[in-house]
C-alpha cells in the first residue's frame, strides 16, 4: 500500500511502470568470485548495463565492475548524529537550566562540561540507528517478495554460488541472446526468470 | 624438494581457515549446529543454567517484595556487590565490541571466526549488568522515570544530568542498543543462508521474516558493508567511553581510593581484560563441544592470549602506579586508603585480585602455555575471578574506611546477594546457550571472505 502510495507521489525509486514485464530478467551461476567479475566485466563490454550481482559475501571489484556509485549512507548518518547532538545539548539545557533550576553543589545550572557525556552518547545512539535504519531504506528491506527468489537456484546466493542477473528492464534485453551470452561466460545454469 | 621447503608465509600466518575445501563447507559446518538437535553437553549445561536462572527469579522476586534491605549494603558501604557485579559484566561485555569494531577497524581477519559469539555476549552480559542498578532501586517499575527523562505526573523533577550516575544511564544504555544493533546487521546475511537451507515451512518462516528479505545482491552488499564500517567507527569510541563513563561514577566522588584520573583508562584495559577472558572460557568449550578446531584454531586462541597479557600487564602497571600517586600525593587519607587495601580486613581480596590479574597473565609470555588449551581455560578463568575481585576491592575498601574512624564497618553478603550474582551467572549461561542452539555462531558470510582471500593469496594473486 505505501509503495503504491509513494509511486502515486512519483518519488524516485518507487515509480511502477504502466506495464508490468513478463520476466525479471536472465540470471547466470557462476562457480567463482573471478568468474562472476570476468562476467560482469564482458557483459558490460558488451552493452547491457541493467545487471546485477548475488553473492554470498561483499566481492570486491563488482561494485565498480557494475558501475555503482558511492553509498549515500554516510552523509545520512552524519545529520542523524549532529541531530543526536544537538538533541542532547537542548534536553540538559532546557531540563537543568529552564524548566527546573536546582542548584547542587553551587555548580552551574548548564555548562559544556559536564554535559559532553551525554551529547557523546546520544550523537552515537542516532548515528547507529541512522546507520541501520538507513542501510535498511536503501536496500529497501525488508522486502518479503523478489523477483530474484523465482529463480531456481537463488539459495546459492546465500551459500557457494555467484549470480548475475541481467534484467528485463535492460534496454538490450532479448531472453536468448542473453541466455546464450551468460552461458557462453561460464554459468552453470541459466534460467529465464518470471517476474 | 617440496616437502623440505616451508613456505615463509603460511609459517608466518597460518591460515584461519582449515580443511574447508569450498564456501559450502563452512555454510554446512555452522550452519548445521543449528539444525540438529543439540549434543548431551549442551542438555548438561543447560542443566545448570536453568536452576542458577530459577535461583536469580526467586532472589529477585524476594528483594522487591521485602526491600533492599535484604542485600549486605548498608552504612558505610553504600555499594555492595550490586555495583560489583554491574561493573564486572558491563566489562566482560567490552570484549565483544573490541572484537567486532576495533579489530575491524584495524584488518585483523582472525576476529571473524569470534566476533558472533563474542558479541552476542556483550549483550547478554550488558543485560545481567542491567538488572543490578535496576533492582538496586528498589522499584524497578518505577525505575524508568527515575532514569530516564522521561515526562511524567508522578516526578515533577527532572534528573540532574551533571551527575554522573545519568551519564551512566545513558552510556550503558546507548551501548546495549548499539551492540545489539551490530549484532542484528552482522546476523542478516547468516538468516539469509538459514533461510534458504530451512527444511521445514516453520524454519523458513521464521528465518524468512528475520532476515527481512536480504538476498546478497552488490547493490545491498554496498550500503551493507557502508552501514558495518560506520558501526564500527562509532562503536570504537562508544567501548571506550562506556567504562570511562562508569569509572566517573567512582572518580568523581571525592572518596580516596576513588578519587584518580588514573581511572578511565584503567577501567578500560580491564575491561577488556576480562572480556577476553570471558570469551576465551567460553568459545574453549564450544569449540570443544561442536569440533569447531579447524574455524577456532589455535591462532585464534593464541591471539587472544597476547590480548589478556597486553591489557593484564597494564592493569597491573595501574596497579602499581595507584599505590606510587597514593604515596606520592602525600595526602595521609589516600595513603591509608591504600595501606588499609593491602594490609587491611580485606587484605585477602586485595591479595587474591593481584594474584589472579598481575601474575596469572605473564604465564601467557609462554608460547607452550599460549597454545595449550588447558592451561589458557584455566588461567582464564583465575582472570575472570580477579577482574570480580578488583572491583569489589575498589569498592569495599575505599568505602568500608572513609575519613571517620567512628563510622567504619565490614561488608559481608548475604545469601541474597550471592543467590543474585550465581544468577546472573544462570541468567547469562542460558542465554548463550540458546545463542549457540538457534543462531549461527560464527559469522558465516564473513568467515566465507576470509577463506576467498585465502583461496586467490595461495593462488599467488593479491
Amino acid at each position: 500500500m505505501v509503495t503504491s502510495l509513494f509511486a502515486k507521489l512519483g518519488l524516485p525509486g518507487y515509480e511502477v511502470n504502466g506495464k508490468q514485464p513478463k520476466h525479471f530478467g536472465v540470471i547466470g551461476d557462476f562457480d567463482t568470485p573471478e568468474d562472476l567479475l570476468r562476467a560482469i566485466r564482458t557483459a558490460r563490454a558488451a552493452g547491457y548495463t541493467k545487471m546485477e550481482a548475488y553473492s554470498p559475501f561483499p566481492v570486491h571489484g563488482v561494485d565498480e565492475a557494475l558501475g555503482e556509485p558511492r553509498s549515500p549512507l554516510g552523509k545520512i548518518v552524519m545529520v542523524c548524529g549532529l541531530t543526536g547532538l544537538a538533541l542532547a545539548v537542548a534536553l540538559q539545557w532546557w531540563t537543568g537550566a529552564v524548566d527546573y533550576k536546582l542548584v547542587i553543589a553551587g555548580k552551574p545550572l548548564f555548562a559544556v562540561e559536564p554535559s559532553v557525556p551525554i551529547m557523546f552518547e546520544l550523537s552515537v545512539l542516532l548515528a547507529a540507528f541512522a546507520a541501520v535504519l538507513g542501510m535498511f531504506h536503501l536496500n529497501r528491506l525488508p522486502t518479503y517478495y523478489h523477483s530474484f527468489f523465482n529463480y531456481s537456484r537463488s539459495a546459492g546466493a546465500s551459500n557457494d554460488r555467484f549470480l548475475l542477473a541481467v534484467e528485463a528492464a535492460d534496454p538490450r534485453f532479448n531472453a536468448d541472446q542473453v541466455k546464450n551470452f551468460l552461458d557462453s561466460c561460464g554459468s552453470r545454469h541459466t534460467e529465464l526468470v518470471e517476474a | 624438494m617440496a616437502d623440505l621447503a616451508i613456505d615463509p608465509r603460511t609459517e608466518l600466518n597460518p591460515p584461519l581457515v582449515k580443511g574447508a575445501e569450498g564456501y559450502g563447507d563452512v555454510t554446512d559446518q555452522i550452519s548445521v549446529i543449528t539444525e540438529q538437535k543439540p549434543p548431551k553437553q549442551w542438555y548438561m549445561a543447560m542443566g545448570v543454567a536453568l536452576p542458577l536462572l530459577g535461583l536469580l527469579g526467586i532472589c529477585l522476586t524476594y528483594l522487591v517484595s521485602t526491600g533492599i534491605g535484604v542485600w549486605g549494603n548498608n552504612n558505610p558501604v553504600g555499594w555492595g556487590w550490586d555495583i560489583t557485579n554491574f561493573v564486572w559484566w558491563i566489562g566482560i561485555g567490552h570484549a565483544g565490541t573490541l572484537i567486532s569494531a576495533i579489530l575491524f577497524l584495524f584488518r585483523q581477519r582472525w576476529r571473524t571466526s569470534i566476533n558472533r559469539a563474542a558479541e552476542a555476549m556483550t549483550l547478554f552480559a550488558v543485560a545481567c549488568a542491567a538488572i543490578y542498578p535496576l533492582f538496586h532501586t528498589g522499584r524497578p517499575w518505577r525505575a524508568a522515570y527515575w532514569l530516564f527523562p522521561i515526562p511524567n505526573e508522578y516526578l515533577h523533577i527532572w534528573q540532574n544530568f551533571r551527575s554522573p550516575l545519568m551519564w551512566d544511564v545513558f552510556a550503558v544504555s546507548t551501548y546495549g542498543t548499539v551492540s545489539a544493533l551490530f549484532w542484528f546487521v552482522g546476523l542478516i546475511p547468516d538468516l539469509a543462508t538459514l533461510r534458504d537451507r530451512a527444511k521445514s515451512p516453520v524454519r523458513r518462516y521464521i528465518f524468512g521474516i528475520l532476515s527481512l528479505g536480504w538476498r546478497g545482491s552488490a547493490s545491498q552488499w554496498r550500503h551493507y558493508e557502508l552501514a558495518y564500517l560506520i558501526l564500527a567507527g562509532i562503536s570504537t569510541p562508544l567501548v571506550l567511553s562506556v567504562h570511562s563513563i562508569v569509572s566517573f561514577d567512582f572518580a568523581t566522588s571525592v572518596l580516596p581510593g576513588w578519587h584518580t584520573t588514573i581511572f578511565p583508562p584503567y577501567f578500560v584495559a580491564g575491561a577488556v581484560f576480562s572480556g577476553f577472558a570471558m570469551v576465551l572460557t567460553l568459545l574453549v568449550l564450544v569449540r570443544w563441544v561442536y569440533s569447531l578446531q579447524n574455524l577456532i584454531t589455535i591462532k585464534h586462541l593464541e591471539n587472544m592470549c597476547k590480548v589478556m597479557l597486553a591489557t593484564g600487564t597494564i592493569v597491573g602497571f595501574a596497579y602499581g602506579t595507584e599505590f606510587f600517586i597514593a604515596w606520592y600525593s602525600a595526602n595521609q587519607y589516600e595513603r591509608f586508603t591504600f595501606m588499609n587495601r593491602a594490609f587491611g580486613p580485606y587484605a585477602w581480596a586485595y591479595w587474591t585480585m593481584l594474584l589472579c590479574n598481575v601474575v596469572s597473565p605473564q604465564f601467557f609470555w609462554f608460547k607452550k602455555i599460549r597454545t595449550s588449551i588447558p592451561a589458557m581455560f584455566v588461567l582464564s578463568i583465575f582472570i575472570n575471578i580477579g577482574m570480580w575481585f578488583e572491583r569489589f576491592v575498589i569498592i569495599a575498601t575505599s568505602l568500608h574506611r572513609d575519613f571517620l574512624p567512628a563510622s567504619w564497618g565490614y561488608f559481608r553478603p548475604t545469601w541474597v546477594d550471592i543467590g543474585t550474582f550465581v544468577g546472573t551467572i544462570g541468567l547469562f549461561l542460558t542465554l548463550f546457550l540458546l545463542f549457540i542452539r538457534f543462531l549461527p555462531a560464527i559469522a558465516v558470510s564473513e568467515v566465507k571472505g576470509v577463506l576467498h582471500h585465502q583461496i586467490s593469496t595461495e593462488k599467488g594473486g593479491h
